[in-house]
């Protein structure tokens, strides 16, 4: 077994018991947690398969801002463990249904008749002044630059209605203009008096 | 360097392979963060000194010649105190937060270019490494707040939460005009793209990115004017006010290992890295050609570990929400203007730097 061998079965492993860790995990925190092992153990290996663009992008995106955000809400909350649990056989056929489903949809569409030794070709290791980052650049700029401003027009799109949808009836919103608050000056906030005091001399007895 | 190593190799005929790599690798850490956790310890001296001369005291002078073994007496009194463990706390989560905390401190050194050649490892996307660990530091006080089972470590931990997710995108952004200028993702390739002299840097071209970096390294450091995270006037401590002895000293490591790191980064994106800032003129290039890269690149670093101490004197603490104001409504807008400006400056060509 040659090292990237051991250290691929090492990763695969952290990342399905990561996974499986998060699954069954009872608080949420440490299921956020054990996701972000497998984050980080999916891009081991996508390190090891030399896309290491894409590794960093998970860490950077998923792990950095999603995860954050999501242990944020999860902070927020106050779950209430017995009124998920009544209802966790109403959902269990409907759930059950809906993974099954998932399972046969990977298996046709990621198995081995896609994606198996005979389909694809082993994929060739390049030399080290490989850059995967310009390669993927000149692919997105060039050959696919529609759809990717498609794509990114889509998620502006998303952006805008994300902020219509929260941000609709100015009804009793209480908003500070900080803008004016910094531009202050002393002479605005404070008056200075001159107060004349004729019985100075007695109030000092 | 590899001249080195071969002479190694003939001196020593099984230093080869794996083991040696492996060796190899642990000696440049080594040789990093031993380094690295002497000037950590010596900048919270340098910071005592420099705030207590800014605000006519003499700061710490007891220990040792002037003060100079203060550092090392505080390191003693923090080993030798006790661990207090919040009740209801996780004590898992609880002792995994400093861990999380210093390891992506120390991880984000090794693509750092020292010289010509001097680096742990020369990795082709070092820019998008640094951002992503970097990333990954939060977890540290995210989870610090979460498992301490208390209020204003809870209250500081969403501060800082919020504020390094807004924060991020606006150094992203920042990073992005000078990939632009540099061509290319590898702190390596940045530095070697600004060379010859300090026309050349990146800080003319890009001097408002400079300033929105630094500041926004304020905030995710969590240094004053922007320390909401473990504001005292507000919430006692923030994330650490459970934290004693040897746990809070591993986040204060964390804390000034990542301020050092910034300073360093602002250095090698924006003022040229390791090259001399002589370079190219007629007597003072070829009289300071004798001196190290790694010197120009210390000294340059010391100047913004200055500025670190100096803003910290200097101004008041920022309110939480007029932070959150500068980052999406003055320096996002600004860093995406920038960009069309540099996209401008890159297709007309102007000046040196292109």
């Amino acid at each position: 077994m040659t090292f990237d061998q051991i250290l691929f079965y090492v990763f695969s492993f952290w990342f399905i018991a990561s996974s499986l860790a998060m699954i069954f995990s009872r608080n949420a925190a440490k299921a956020v947690l054990f996701l972000i092992l497998a984050f980080f153990s999916a891009a081991s290996i996508w390190i090891l398969l030399e896309a290491e663009f894409l590794a960093i992008i998970l860490i950077l995106v998923y792990v950095g801002a999603v995860m954050v955000l999501f242990l944020f809400v999860i902070k927020m909350l106050n779950i209430d463990k017995s009124t998920l649990r009544a209802k966790f056989a109403g959902y269990l056929p409907l759930g059950l249904i809906v993974a099954a489903i998932i399972v046969a949809e990977m298996t046709l569409v990621l198995g081995a008749n896609q994606f198996g030794l005979e389909v694809v070709a082993t994929p060739v290791r390049h030399t080290a002044d490989y850059s995967n980052i310009t390669t993927l650049a000149l692919q997105l700029y060039t050959e696919y630059v529609y759809p990717f401003e498609l794509a990114s027009v889509l998620l502006l799109i998303a952006i805008i209605s994300a902020i219509t949808l929260v941000h609709r009836n100015e009804v009793n919103r209480k908003t500070q203009n900080i803008a004016e608050q910094v531009k202050v000056q002393a002479k605005d906030r404070m008056r200075l008096v001159s107060i004349t005091t004729p019985n100075e001399e007695q109030d000092n007895d | 360097m590899t001249d080195f190593w071969l002479w190694i190799h003939a001196l020593i005929p099984w230093f080869d392979g794996a083991i040696a790599t492996i060796l190899i690798i642990l000696i440049k850490a080594i040789a990093l963060v031993g380094p690295l956790m002497l000037v950590v310890a010596y900048f919270t001296y340098a910071e005592r000194k420099v705030i207590g001369y800014m605000q006519l005291r003499i700061g710490p002078n007891r220990v040792g010649p002037k003060g100079w073994l203060q550092p090392i007496a505080d390191a003693l009194k923090l080993m030798t105190k006790e661990i207090i463990f919040p009740s209801k706390a996780n004590i898992y989560l609880f002792l995994l937060a400093p861990v999380l905390a210093i390891a992506p401190a120390i991880a984000i050194w090794a693509v750092i270019p020292f010289d010509e050649g001097v680096y742990v490892t020369d990795l082709d996307i070092s820019l998008l490494y640094v951002m992503a660990i970097g990333s990954v530091g939060v977890y540290g006080i995210i989870l610090a707040g979460w498992a301490s089972n208390s209020k204003y470590p809870l209250l500081g931990a969403l501060r800082s939460a919020s504020l390094l997710v807004s924060y991020e995108i606006v150094i992203g952004f920042a990073l992005v005009t000078v990939v632009m200028i540099a061509g290319s993702v590898n702190l390596n390739d940045i530095v070697i793209a600004q060379k010859g002299g300090i026309l050349n840097w990146y800080w003319i071209p890009l001097f408002p990115m400079m300033i929105i970096f630094f500041i926004s390294a304020l905030v995710e450091t969590n240094r004053a004017p922007f320390d909401v995270v473990e504001g005292e006037s507000e919430i006692v401590g923030g994330t650490h006010v459970e934290y004693s002895g040897m746990t809070f000293a591993v986040f204060f490591l964390a804390e000034y290992a990542n301020m050092i790191f910034m300073a360093v980064l602002a250095v090698i994106l924006f003022f040229g890295g390791w090259h001399s800032p002589f370079e190219g003129i007629a007597y003072l290039g070829v009289g300071f050609a004798w001196v190290p890269g790694i010197i120009w690149l210390l000294a340059k670093t010391t100047f913004f570990m200055f500025l670190y101490l100096w803003v910290r004197a200097t101004f008041p603490r920022f309110r939480y929400d007029q932070i959150m104001r500068l980052s999406w409504k003055v320096f996002l807008p600004w860093t995406i203007a920038w960009i069309f400006v540099v996209a401008l400056m890159t297709q007309l060509r102007i000046g040196p730097w292109f």
